[in-house]
């Protein structure tokens, strides 16, 4: 039996290449492993290993040849040990090609698809509105995320929670109050100063079908397990075709805090967005706190809960009902308004509303929308206020460049374009990076009367 | 080359008794990892497999030996040179290849390839592109067989020259510190991609690497596949017991480069071949199993059912259809 040796492809690029040197003669015995050519690419010289064993029959392109297409028949081998050095070289054996997806897939309507990007969603301008959950109490945005966290540590006994100073210390910034308490030292974890160590190893717990929330004591040390975050938490569902489903919380402050200079002051709210596979929420209000962290520990998929330091000491009310939760992807109309948009997240929820305060003494009747989540992102609520209005504004404490603010204005242009009676503007914090003295620390950072300002601009 | 079969500070494993029956069973596991290789890298020069291709020939006897010491719902996580590792915990060779080829018929169906494929049922936990990120990871599957209060063991699995990751070392202080019940196995293959050990690690004895942290660690000759089977045994009972993480260095080789695309400049043929004819791991088992009187025509029908099987596994690999364009959009999120 004869058997062709091809010229192979050594690399994921490689086309062709020089059949620089015959290492085997014709009638040298060839074993699997053995080097019997060296082939030069534009990149490297490689060494051609046999894969199987026999008698080198017949050699078909001399050494020194250039330009031999990748799968061209280059040696023969005799397998058996017959002779078939004058047999003809047996017919090219061309590769089976991939074959054609499998019927009745609509291949262009996917290619479409994937040329706007997201599949478009369908925008549900008529969105029902926010569930009514009854009686609320005011507390503080620290008490609704341990409320939130210890509902559903009562409920699952597979969510636990663990980070810097999470247990004994109650909490660098005493989220986790009372927890340890409860739940004792098997589902409060203390971890040593080891982002990514402790990240990857919560994710490895999720894989193997845990409920961990993870804290970081901000989102800038999450810096250290981005890693993990995005390659192993966010990606391994998808790579392992919907066989590994990751449920897991990551969890903290983020954007800046008081004073705390650049390295401590960051705003990651694009970069977690950024990514499929994640889902983003930001809290403003004590109620967005405790229904979006309860749902996103109930989600089977990585949730980035984007927590601010400054809210937790702000009082609000939340409803006090046991069941309460809020759906992610939802956005909230905190405030009616017919003429502009004024969308914002996170801390910057107040600073809208203080500037729609002001707006309004000046007889400006702005419409405050509260994201809530970032991934997935309420376009629909969005375009239904700005079919309204004519008229958007966003603002962000993060940096502008291909910032939360450009993605919501990219939304607006390509479902409600004809809608806009003005180009949209976009509030955020300064392109650089956060100052520590004071007044250059006011000078970055967005203000109500920039929110002010930039409407006028367009009112 | 000396292969250091010796232990050091910590005490040998017992010198294993021979048996046929075993060793013929990890010699056929062997034979049908690197034959199954053999044909990867075969579909790779005919540009049926694109992308990275890590082969894992000459280090069978790693992954077969430590298999050999596990129980049903130990777990597995490793690197991304996992084609062998899949195969040792009984994946099926087809579902590897037609991964391997970008087809439906794909553990991952075709999303995930070379470097990235799982099977829930097997407790293979992946097949993972990022150098020691799966040691981290390996972490969390012992913490969740600790939280559960079972007594099942994770096997996490890196390179040499993953070991001089910063989460590795994390990695072992969280082990030792938390007690998690698993087994470092470093594959020291000498050369990470096209740098020799020696030039990336200061440490010469990557066996103590936990030792700052107490965690016990042997050296084994990687290329025994008995040597590993019986240290993968006193490490698996180690663990089982409570008693925290244990740490292995295998001593082993590659044959091929790091990828398909490595010409292997970095070291020399010579001292491939000299792995390759004194040290083979499938060759010695083989020599063993013959002086305990295993006849040729039992090895000709292994080769001949290991044949069939890669065959099998290589025309699957062809025949499956690509993934259906739909698939583009499904397993990013999960319902709920």
């Amino acid at each position: 039996m004869a058997t062709q040796i091809l010229m192979p492809a050594l690399s994921p690029t490689m086309t062709e290449g020089k059949l620089a040197k015959w290492l085997k003669a014709v009638g040298d015995d060839v074993r699997a492993g053995d080097v019997i050519a060296e082939i030069e690419t534009d990149k490297a010289t490689m060494e051609v290993e046999a894969v199987d064993e026999g008698k080198l029959a017949r050699i078909l392109i001399e050494e020194g040849t250039e330009g031999v297409a990748v799968n061209t028949p280059i040696a023969v081998l005799s397998v058996n040990g017959e002779d078939v050095s004058a047999a003809p070289a047996p017919a090219s054996e061309a590769p089976a090609l991939p074959k054609v997806a499998a019927e009745g897939s609509d291949v262009n309507a996917i290619a479409e698809q994937g040329a706007k990007g997201q599949r478009a969603p369908a925008l549900d301008v008529a969105a029902a509105p926010e569930k009514d959950w009854g009686p609320a109490a005011s507390i503080t945005v620290r008490e609704a995320l341990r409320d939130a966290m210890a509902l559903e540590m009562r409920r699952d006994a597979d969510v636990f929670l663990l980070g810097e100073e999470v247990a004994q210390y109650q909490g660098a910034y005493k989220i986790s109050q009372g927890l340890l308490e409860e739940f004792g030292a098997r589902r409060v974890i203390d971890t040593p100063i080891t982002e990514h160590g402790f990240a990857g190893m919560a994710v490895g717990a999720a894989l193997n079908g845990l409920k961990p929330i993870v804290e970081f004591m901000t989102f800038n040390f999450a810096m250290q397990a981005i890693d993990q975050i995005i390659n192993s938490a966010a990606k391994t569902l998808y790579m392992s075709g919907g066989q590994m489903g990751c449920p897991i919380v990551f969890r903290g402050p983020n954007g800046a805090a008081a004073r705390v200079a650049a390295q401590h002051s960051q705003c990651y709210a694009s970069w977690y967005a950024h990514v499929p596979g994640l889902k983003v929420v930001a809290p403003w209000s004590a109620a967005d706190a405790k229904g979006l962290l309860r749902a996103a520990i109930r989600d089977p998929n990585p949730v980035i809960v984007l927590e601010n330091e400054i809210l937790y000491g702000q009082h609000f009310d939340c409803p006090t009902d046991e069941d309460f939760v809020l759906p992610i992807g939802k956005a909230k109309v905190e405030r009616s308004g017919r003429h502009v948009t004024i969308v914002a997240f996170s801390i910057m929820v107040g600073v809208a509303m203080k500037a729609a305060d002001a707006l309004a003494e000046q007889g400006i009747e702005a419409e405050v929308i509260n994201l809530r989540s970032l991934r997935p992102l309420d376009t629909a609520t969005v375009v239904a206020s700005v079919q309204k209005t004519n008229r958007l504004v966003t603002v962000e404490e993060g940096w502008p460049f291909a910032g939360i603010g450009a993605e919501v204005a990219m939304q607006i242009m390509e479902h409600a374009f004809d809608w806009l009676d003005a180009p949209p503007v976009r509030v955020h914090g300064v392109d650089v990076p956060l100052p520590y003295a004071a007044n250059l620390e006011k000078l970055a950072l967005p203000q109500p009367e920039w929110v002010v300002d930039a409407v006028k601009k367009i009112v | 080359m000396a292969l250091a079969t010796e232990t050091r500070k910590r005490g040998k494993a017992k010198e294993p008794a021979i048996d046929r029956e075993t060793l013929f069973k990890a010699y056929k596991t062997m034979l049908l990892i690197r034959r199954f290789e053999e044909k990867a890298g075969q579909l790779y020069g005919m540009g049926l497999i694109g992308g990275f291709c890590h082969l894992y020939i000459g280090q069978e006897a790693v992954v077969v030996g430590m298999q050999m010491a596990l129980a049903d719902g130990d777990q597995v996580i490793t690197s991304y040179r996992d084609h062998g590792h899949m195969l040792a915990t009984g994946m099926e060779a087809r579902g590897v290849m037609a991964e391997l080829t970008g087809r439906s018929g794909g553990y991952s169906r075709g999303k995930g390839g070379s470097m990235h494929m799982f099977s829930r049922e097997k407790n293979f936990f992946g097949g993972h592109g990022i150098v020691g990120a799966q040691v981290s990871l390996g972490n969390g599957l012992a913490f969740a067989n600790k939280y559960r209060g079972n007594d099942r063991v994770s096997l996490t699995y890196f390179g040499e020259g993953a070991s001089n990751q910063g989460q590795v070392f994390e990695s072992f202080n969280l082990a030792a510190l938390m007690k998690l019940p698993t087994i470092f196995i470093i594959e020291n293959n000498k050369y990470g991609m096209g740098t020799s050990v020696e030039r990336a690690s200061a440490s010469r004895d990557l066996s103590q690497n936990g030792a700052p942290w107490g965690i016990p660690g042997m050296q084994v000759d990687g290329m025994d596949v008995l040597a590993v089977k019986a240290a993968g045994e006193q490490a698996v009972a180690h663990c089982r017991a409570g008693n925290g993480p244990y740490l292995l260095e295998m001593k082993t080789y590659r044959y091929r480069g790091h990828s398909m695309s490595d010409p292997a400049k970095y070291r020399t043929r010579e001292e491939v071949q000299l792995m390759r004819t004194q040290h083979d791991c499938i060759e010695s088992a083989r020599h063993k199993l013959e002086g305990l009187g295993v006849e040729e025509k039992a090895f000709k029908a292994v080769d001949d059912e290991i044949k069939a099987i890669v065959q099998d596994a290589a025309d699957f690999a062809q025949s499956s259809p690509e993934p259906d364009p739909a698939e583009l959009y499904t397993d990013v999120l999960l319902e709920g």
